[in-house]
């Protein structure tokens, strides 16, 4: 790990830890930080797949919803302990999402972009449909909230079970892109032809980044279903999806420390903008249109290039 | 006669109607230079690709040390030890020098996702030789100052000679170089040639493309002149410029220069 990334996870580390203090556990506040890493979770697996292999998604969210029926489904109607549950929504968006990306992911832009997107809304579908399993529409309740040691997992403890989960991931991700396989997946990225000329499979590559990205998903979706004990397809079709891949891209794709920004302005803007009441959606488009106008690149690079040019004038100006 | 390592027997490409290599046979031996000339749509660049397994022949066979290409991905041709560059610079813009030239040093060794992803430790050792030898290779290439730039920052010429390093670092058998002098002064073709010998000193078999006659009249053990995607001459440097028929396909009947 390159020591700029370490201080980056020590100093998200460090705020974590001080947040349920700050805000005195304050429940509402807590459960904006725990869907933040939720949703994190999902985008730095969809950040390895855009960002750094450079294959879109439109369909995470199914991943996101198969972790999530998996762990509700198990627990709740069979009695499954939630571990082995977790393990089985893993194993399944795993699965799902080795065949489903072996075919699509020889394609190629827009056509991978609309074959992800059908394959998104045929599991919202399913999710719809298989109503004695995941309770159709109306949703599927009563998914049990996890104990530890018969110490019920929740507020703070629970955030910090989200957060611990992230941070191994996000250490994993990191390992992974300042390696063989990260330069391999950027090859891709960068040129196929090229890639392949210097002995990268690109078509395995792609098919074990997108069977990462979904297994992240699938983490976040299981942790989604124990923290609201309540799940609907609605929170697994095609706008969650396009959510995900919005936090990707309005943060900086480019890397993972971008994702991340973009999924915090993200989850935390609707909060911000609430008063606004129905003016909301308006305001919320006007700043994605803002930011994409001017930061093409996200959020992340646009700061950092704003800086640079502020530090350039301020020294002229001395 | 030393053992031959390419071999290419009755090779055929068609695109459509067109033969763009047609019914050619030629062999390169172990560690000689071999320049591969003719006129623009000869058949050059397209021999280039069906060696490198970018698309399959449509006729023929390809050997590489006794074993048959056809069919082969290009990663695992790769893999066997054949490199190449590009005509047109086939870089990846979105790393520096150093990352293009480590990529290069992926068939050489093993780390999986998994591996990396948990930092094993024999992964942090294989980690830091691939990044020692990739910088190996960019000095070789006289380019270990650039190393942090972003590859596509580089000036033309550089980023040609960026392209050998990095199919260097794959460690090949065979070198494939698809028109490196292109694009380059004087000078830096000057030095290009003396980097091509280098090369060859190593135990690189090289097989060359290229338009810089003065180059290729130099640096090559032998010549093989194609037209239409046919085989017009085969043989060293001097043999081939006093065939009557490259003079006329190739160098032009009347002026005579190239």
């Amino acid at each position: 790990m390159r020591r700029k990334d370490l201080y980056a996870l020590l100093l998200i580390a460090f705020l974590i830890v001080l947040y349920p203090w700050i805000f005195e556990g304050n429940k509402y506040f807590i459960s904006i930080l725990v869907f933040l890493g939720i949703n994190s979770i999902v985008t730095m697996g969809l950040c390895l797949l855009m960002g750094y292999a450079g294959q879109i998604s439109l369909g995470h969210a199914a991943f996101f919803g198969i972790g999530a029926y998996s762990s509700g489904i198990l627990t709740s109607q069979y009695s499954y302990h939630p571990v082995v549950a977790f393990f089985v929504g893993i194993f399944f968006s795993a699965l799902v999402a080795f065949f489903v990306g072996k075919p699509t992911l020889r394609l190629k832009g827009h056509y991978m972009a609309v074959a992800t997107l059908g394959f998104g809304e045929i599991f919202f579908i399913v999710f719809n449909e298989l109503i004695f399993l995941t309770g159709g529409p109306s949703g599927l309740s009563g998914i049990p909230t996890l104990t530890f040691f018969g110490q019920v997992l929740e507020g703070t403890a629970y955030l910090y079970l989200v957060w611990g989960f992230a941070f191994l991931l996000l250490i994993f991700s990191l390992n992974v892109i300042n390696s063989r396989v990260g330069r391999a997946l950027r090859a891709i990225h960068g040129g196929e032809l090229a890639a392949n000329a210097m002995g990268v499979d690109a078509a395995r590559y792609k098919v074990q980044v997108f069977v990462l990205s979904a297994v992240y998903a699938s983490i976040a979706g299981s942790l989604y279903a124990h923290f609201i004990t309540f799940i609907s397809p609605s929170s697994f079709g095609l706008m969650p999806s396009i959510m995900f891949l919005m936090m990707v891209v309005i943060g900086g794709a480019g890397t993972i420390w971008g994702a991340l920004l973009g999924t915090a302005v993200l989850t935390s803007l609707p909060e911000y903008l609430r008063g606004l009441e129905d003016f909301e959606v308006l305001a919320y488009g006007g700043i994605l249109m803002v930011v994409l106008l001017f930061m093409p690149q996200g959020v992340l690079e646009g700061m950092q290039k704003l800086l640079k040019r502020m530090k350039k004038t301020a020294k002229r100006s001395l | 006669m030393r053992e031959e390592i390419l071999r290419a027997e009755n090779l055929q490409k068609s695109f459509g109607g067109l033969r763009a290599i047609d019914a050619l046979n030629f062999a390169i031996s172990q560690g000689q230079i071999k320049s591969v000339i003719g006129p623009n749509g000869a058949g050059k660049t397209t021999l280039f690709n069906l060696i490198t397994g970018i698309f399959p022949p449509s006729d023929g066979i390809l050997q590489f040390n006794g074993q048959i290409l056809n069919g082969l991905k290009p990663h695992l041709i790769a893999q066997l030890g054949i490199s190449r560059t590009f005509q047109n610079l086939q870089l990846f813009a979105n790393m520096t020098v150093l990352e293009n030239v480590m990529v290069g040093r992926h068939t050489q060794t093993s780390a999986g996702l998994l591996s990396t992803g948990f930092r094993l430790s024999w992964m942090k050792k294989e980690e830091r030789e691939i990044e020692e030898k990739a910088f190996a290779e960019l000095s070789f290439m006289g380019l270990e100052d650039k190393a942090a730039l972003e590859a596509t920052s580089m000036p033309l010429g550089e980023q040609k000679l960026l392209e050998i390093a990095r199919a260097l670092a794959t460690y090949p058998k065979l070198l494939l170089l698809d028109e490196p002098a292109a694009g380059l002064n004087i000078r830096e073709t000057e030095k290009l040639c003396h980097t091509i010998r280098k090369i060859q000193q190593r135990g690189i078999t090289i097989l060359l493309v290229e338009h810089d006659m003065s180059l290729v009249m130099e640096i090559s053990d032998e010549l093989l002149v194609l037209n239409y995607g046919r085989k017009i001459a085969e043989g060293p440097p001097r043999e081939v410029q006093r065939n009557r028929e490259v003079i006329a396909a190739y160098l032009g009947e009347e002026t005579g220069d190239a």
